[in-house]
């Protein structure tokens, strides 16, 4: 019998190497097709009418004179008088139409009244959120080692009094305000679909990274079960966990497309798709901490606000502070509801907002005692709250290896200038869970000796496919190239949405298990022809043999052949909790450094070198892996030097909502990225975990830590614009 | 977009009258790079579109005896490779350092010289002058002027190139209305307009850019570009500077050009620099005092206090590229 547990590492003969991805020539050539490449007959497109304004209310809407619009198909008010809008760039209307031009010119016609309301805008001015009645309490916890007595009978002032006898104590104090904005999603291709009917039954061509969990969606508003309708995603142009909905756009696509009877295709437009389709919730904190005189902290004291759009909602204490669990802390947070739509998973929700309002405090204790903020991150590492401080120890050490941290160190401002420019180093850790979702795979074995597999999962770009194949591939002794892997429908077997580092992890449960039971079947009619008990079995190199005698072995297209008509038909299902498995498990750390040079003149942060280390467990493919760990490092540099939302402060404007004016890193700004995937025995054995958020969550902390070692001076909050540092060194310079 | 008209004349003559038939309601296409943005935003609606880039006599560039002219449908990625333009460093630092080859290539030097501010108040669709200026003096104006920003306009002039042809004494060859020509000095193409029936641009809509002309430089001229950008994509940078020095053979400044942009509504030029850096030998301190004494008269906005600083440090850098010493920064 062929076993399900991995292969002994080193005994593999595809996972953990390099693979170029399957369906790399058709992304590269163009012959992928996305959701916004889906061309039908007849089709017609459709664009929505974007509100003008933050706050207001509609007092009328006449969609009529767009009808009037030479090829305009359809116009329809989604919203109606009375109701009170958010966020600029909420929809107000849909045309459909058989041009492009048709469909703006119908836009442009739409007559709609507003009453403007005050809005605001100020998500990073706690003061102002109050006057204006916008915040509310998001959640306060203290832990002290020492508890009150029964005497005690105000215990908020005991707590009050503890702390200050707690910092008293300290050697070092610090203060700091840190924050990090929001910021967009992003995805280069927009949220939207294509539907086509077929009677009464629904094909909605849908950017998603929820193939198997979205018909519901369509389902509900429509009026029709679920039975009938059909979600299909082949490729994705991002998602970063802004795509697991229908969302409002796609069932209003579904709707044009029942009444038109006609395929309907609605796109967001880019400045539409940043107002509504996703965005990070911004953080702010002002923090006192209190450490021993080696940097290791005994008390934190904090206060975060932010917004998460009109919800009010913050980042979340949990993460506050981040990884280090000091003995005594108080954290509180405050939410501030902001004229914005509501913010959406981003990739390691509250994990990179943890580090950057946390780590910064940490590497803040270095600057002031002038020790090695390597030092202090190693001496606290014993409160980590994840129970990973030798994992962290051993990656920190690979990291300085790597980064050559010793000789490039130097105390926070203190370092060598050339000309007016000075570099730094700044580190920051992580953690993250990353546990398999429920996947169900179906593999067929043909009598011919070809291989498919199906599950309702997606590629989000990562190579989910690659990584299926190669299970498969590595279970039945075949060649990637062997198995076919279908993905990208909802009618092929259930398999969980692609969030939270969760989906190889799944789809590898999955598709391990359907490959070995099929396996387990195949091998019971080879051992009737050989003569051999099929446990001694095994399938090698495009061979079924027997493993004490090699030699005595058939093809594998002889061994399928076996099968007489009929496919081979095996399931492989994963449930999260409930299957028992030694294929996945979670929980990773995960360190990073970063070393800039700042021109001081001018402001202006350049990444010299960015090091990852970065545990998954048992990796499958070495290349993606590695593809994933510097997609994230960019998206993270990104956004600690670049990206954030800009509202007008007056009237709640998406002021940079367009890729002309929302400022992203290209390959000049990343600098040299050095990535190491960690995988001791140790690692492999936990089979694998998920490794899409944990390498996105350090940059922010680690760069700005770097900048402030540059400078000497904390520039507070993300990102490291010209203007931030400038403005900090003035201030610095009084 | 609009529906629009569209014409595509081979000469300038045709392109005369297609733009005269429909005077203000027509829109001149070159590279488009900037034009199409602006009508899929709606907030340029022509009537009708000319598309010059097929007129032969509007491309190329002629060297002869009085300098270098250039027409005006010639891609910046042409006048890069060109050897004609060796002698004018300042023109072709700023297209290396445009960031985007597609950009690069698709952009023509009269568009560029016509480009439409970038100031997201006037992107967004609250016109140029926002609420007589109130928009931006009480908004996000991170990105805005901090020099002539005291009347209602506070965008800044979006051309890369015009600091460098103002500082280098470069002339355009406007044509029409009808047949009519006229040739004036780049900084003619440029106002601060005061209020909504102003443009910043003077080129009326019946005339056309036809031509620029850069001047034979004397010899001892040195000239440079320098910009401050925030990464190093296609985004316009923060401050810039282009300048030409008129060096004796003794090294000392016989006369001076130093023009900035990004920093007002139009291309800077600062008298204040230029009279510093005029009779001394170039220096790294004479650099910092020509820097600072351009940025003297900058009022900034409650959020661009530090573009004073980049702005001061562009001129610092363009002057000392220029003298061939060292920036000591990036």
């Amino acid at each position: 019998m062929a076993k399900l547990d991995w292969p002994e590492q080193g005994k593999a003969s595809l996972l953990g190497k390099r693979h170029d991805r399957i369906d790399g020539v058709a992304k590269a050539s163009g012959a992928a097709k996305y959701a916004y490449d889906i061309l039908e007959d007849n089709m017609v497109l459709a664009r929505v009418l974007g509100c003008p304004h933050a706050h207001c209310r509609v007092k009328s809407i006449d969609v009529k004179p767009a009808l009037k619009v030479p090829g305009v198909v359809a116009a329809e008010a989604l919203k109606k008088p009375g109701d009170e809008i958010q966020w600029q760039g909420d929809l107000v209307a849909v045309v459909a139409g058989e041009t492009e031009g048709a469909v703006a010119e119908g836009l442009a016609a739409i007559k709609v009244q507003y009453e403007v309301l005050e809005p605001f805008a100020k998500d990073d001015d706690l003061e102002a959120a109050q006057k204006a009645k916008r915040t509310r309490r998001a959640g306060q916890s203290t832990k002290l080692e020492n508890e009150p007595g029964d005497e005690v009978e105000d215990e908020e002032a005991w707590e009050e009094e503890e702390l200050r006898r707690l910092f008293k104590q300290c050697d070092v104090v610090v203060e700091g305000e840190y924050g990090i904005p929001v910021i967009t999603h992003m995805c280069l291709e927009p949220h939207g679909s294509t539907c086509v009917w077929q009677g009464d039954k629904l094909i909605a061509h849908l950017s998603t990274q929820n193939v198997s969990g979205t018909a519901g969606q369509f389902a509900g508003p429509l009026g029709i079960p679920a039975t009938d309708v059909t979600i299909h995603c082949d490729f994705i142009g991002g998602g970063f966990g802004s795509k697991f909905a229908a969302d409002v756009w796609g069932v209003t696509a579904a709707r044009l497309a029942k009444k038109l009877g006609r395929p309907v295709k609605l796109m967001l437009d880019r400045d539409l798709e940043l107002k509504n389709a996703g965005t990070r919730p911004s953080g702010f904190i002002k923090v006192k901490v209190g450490a021993d005189r080696n940097g290791v902290v005994k008390v934190w004291d904090s206060h975060h606000w932010g917004t998460n759009g009109i919800g009010g909602g913050v980042v979340s204490q949990g993460v506050i502070p981040y990884v280090f669990d000091p003995p005594n802390r108080r954290r509180r947070a405050t939410g501030i509801r902001v004229n914005a739509a509501p913010a959406r998973a981003w990739r390691a929700p509250n994990h990179p907002q943890g580090a950057v309002l946390s780590q910064c405090a940490y590497d803040d204790i270095a600057r002031a005692l002038g020790i090695d903020s390597y030092e202090v991150f190693l001496r606290n590492l014993p409160s980590v709250s994840n129970g990973k401080a030798e994992v962290y120890r051993e990656q920190m050490e690979i990291a300085a290896r790597l980064m050559d941290w010793k000789a490039k160190w130097h105390p926070h401002g203190k370092g060598p200038r050339d000309g007016l420019v000075v570099t730094g180093l700044g580190m920051a850790i992580h953690t993250w869970g990353g546990a398999a979702h429920n996947s169900t795979a179906e593999l067929k074995i043909h009598p011919d000796g070809s291989v498919e597999i199906s599950l309702g999962s997606q590629d989000l770009g990562t190579g989910t496919r690659t990584v299926i194949a190669l299970v498969v591939a590595e279970t039945l002794g075949l060649k990637p190239d062997q198995v076919k892997v279908n993905i990208g429908w909802s009618t092929y077997p259930p398999s969980g949405p692609s969030g939270g580092s969760t989906t190889v992890g799944g789809v590898s449960e999955s598709s391990r298990r359907a490959a070995t039971a099929a396996l387990n079947q195949l091998l019971e009619r080879v051992a009737a022809k050989l003569g051999v008990p099929a446990d001694r079995l095994e399938a090698k190199a495009g061979r079924i043999q027997d493993s004490q005698n090699p030699k005595t072995s058939v093809s594998w297209k002889e061994a399928c052949s076996l099968l007489g008509m009929n496919p081979l038909v095996a399931k492989g299902e994963y449930r999260r909790g409930r299957t028992k498995t030694n294929l996945s498990s979670s929980q990773v750390a995960g360190v990073q450094m970063a070393e800039v040079a700042v021109d001081t003149e001018t402001g202006v942060v350049r990444m010299k070198k960015f090091v990852a280390v970065q545990d998954m467990g048992l990796i499958i493919n070495r290349k993606t892996a590695e593809s994933q760990v510097l997609g994230a490092a960019i998206m993270g540099i990104a956004y600690a030097l670049f990206e954030e939302r800009i509202l007008d402060p007056q009237t709640g404007v998406f002021l940079n909502a367009e890729l002309s004016d929302y400022l992203l890193p290209r390959l000049g700004d990343v600098g040299e990225i050095v990535v190491h995937l960690y995988e001791p025995p140790s690692e492999y054995q936990r089979g694998v975990v998920g490794l899409g958020e944990p390498p996105v969550i350090s940059p922010g902390a680690a760069i700005s830590n770097a900048v402030c070692n540059a400078l000497g001076v904390r520039v507070p909050r993300l990102p490291l614009t010209p203007k931030r540092v400038l403005d900090a060194l003035a201030k610095a310079q009084g | 977009m609009k529906n629009f008209e569209y014409a595509a004349p081979t000469t300038e003559e045709e392109a005369l009258a297609l733009l005269a038939e429909r005077e203000d309601q027509a829109a001149v296409l070159a590279g488009g790079t900037d034009l199409v943005p602006l009508m899929k935003k709606w907030l340029v609606t022509p009537k009708r579109v000319v598309n010059i880039k097929n007129i032969p006599s509007l491309r190329g560039i002629h060297a002869h005896s009085q300098g270098v002219t250039i027409g005006a449908v010639t891609t910046l990625d042409e006048l890069l490779e060109a050897p004609e333009l060796e002698p004018y460093p300042a023109i072709k630092q700023v297209i290396a350092n445009l960031g985007s080859l597609q950009l690069q290539c698709q952009m023509t030097l009269g568009g560029e010289l016509c480009r439409r501010p970038q100031c997201w108040y006037f992107r967004n669709g609250y016109g140029l002058l926002g609420d007589r200026g109130r928009l931006v003096e009480q908004g996000d104006n991170r990105y805005h002027a901090i020099l002539g920003n005291q009347g209602p306009a506070k965008f800044v002039s979006p051309s890369r190139l015009a600091p460098a042809l103002i500082a280098l004494g470069a002339v355009v060859r406007v044509a029409g209305p009808g047949r009519k020509e006229t040739t004036l000095p780049v900084e003619r193409l440029y106002r601060t307009p005061k209020d909504d029936r102003q443009r910043e641009l003077t080129l009326l809509g019946s005339q056309l850019l036809t031509h620029v002309t850069l001047p034979k430089l004397p010899a001892g001229v040195k000239n440079a570009s320098y910009e401050v950008k925030h990464g190093t994509g296609p985004h316009p940078p923060l401050a810039t500077a282009s300048v030409a020095l008129e060096l004796a053979s003794s090294g000392v400044v016989r006369s001076a050009r130093v023009v900035m942009g990004q920093v007002a509504p139009v291309p800077w030029r600062s008298r204040e620099a230029e009279q510093v850096l005029v009779g001394q030998t170039v220096t790294p301190d004479l650099a910092e005092m020509a820097g600072a004494a351009a940025v003297s008269p900058a009022t900034p906005l409650s959020e661009n206090a530090y573009k004073v600083q980049i702005a001061k440090t562009a001129v610092k850098r363009a002057v000392l590229l220029a003298a061939g010493l060292e920036t000591g920064g990036f």
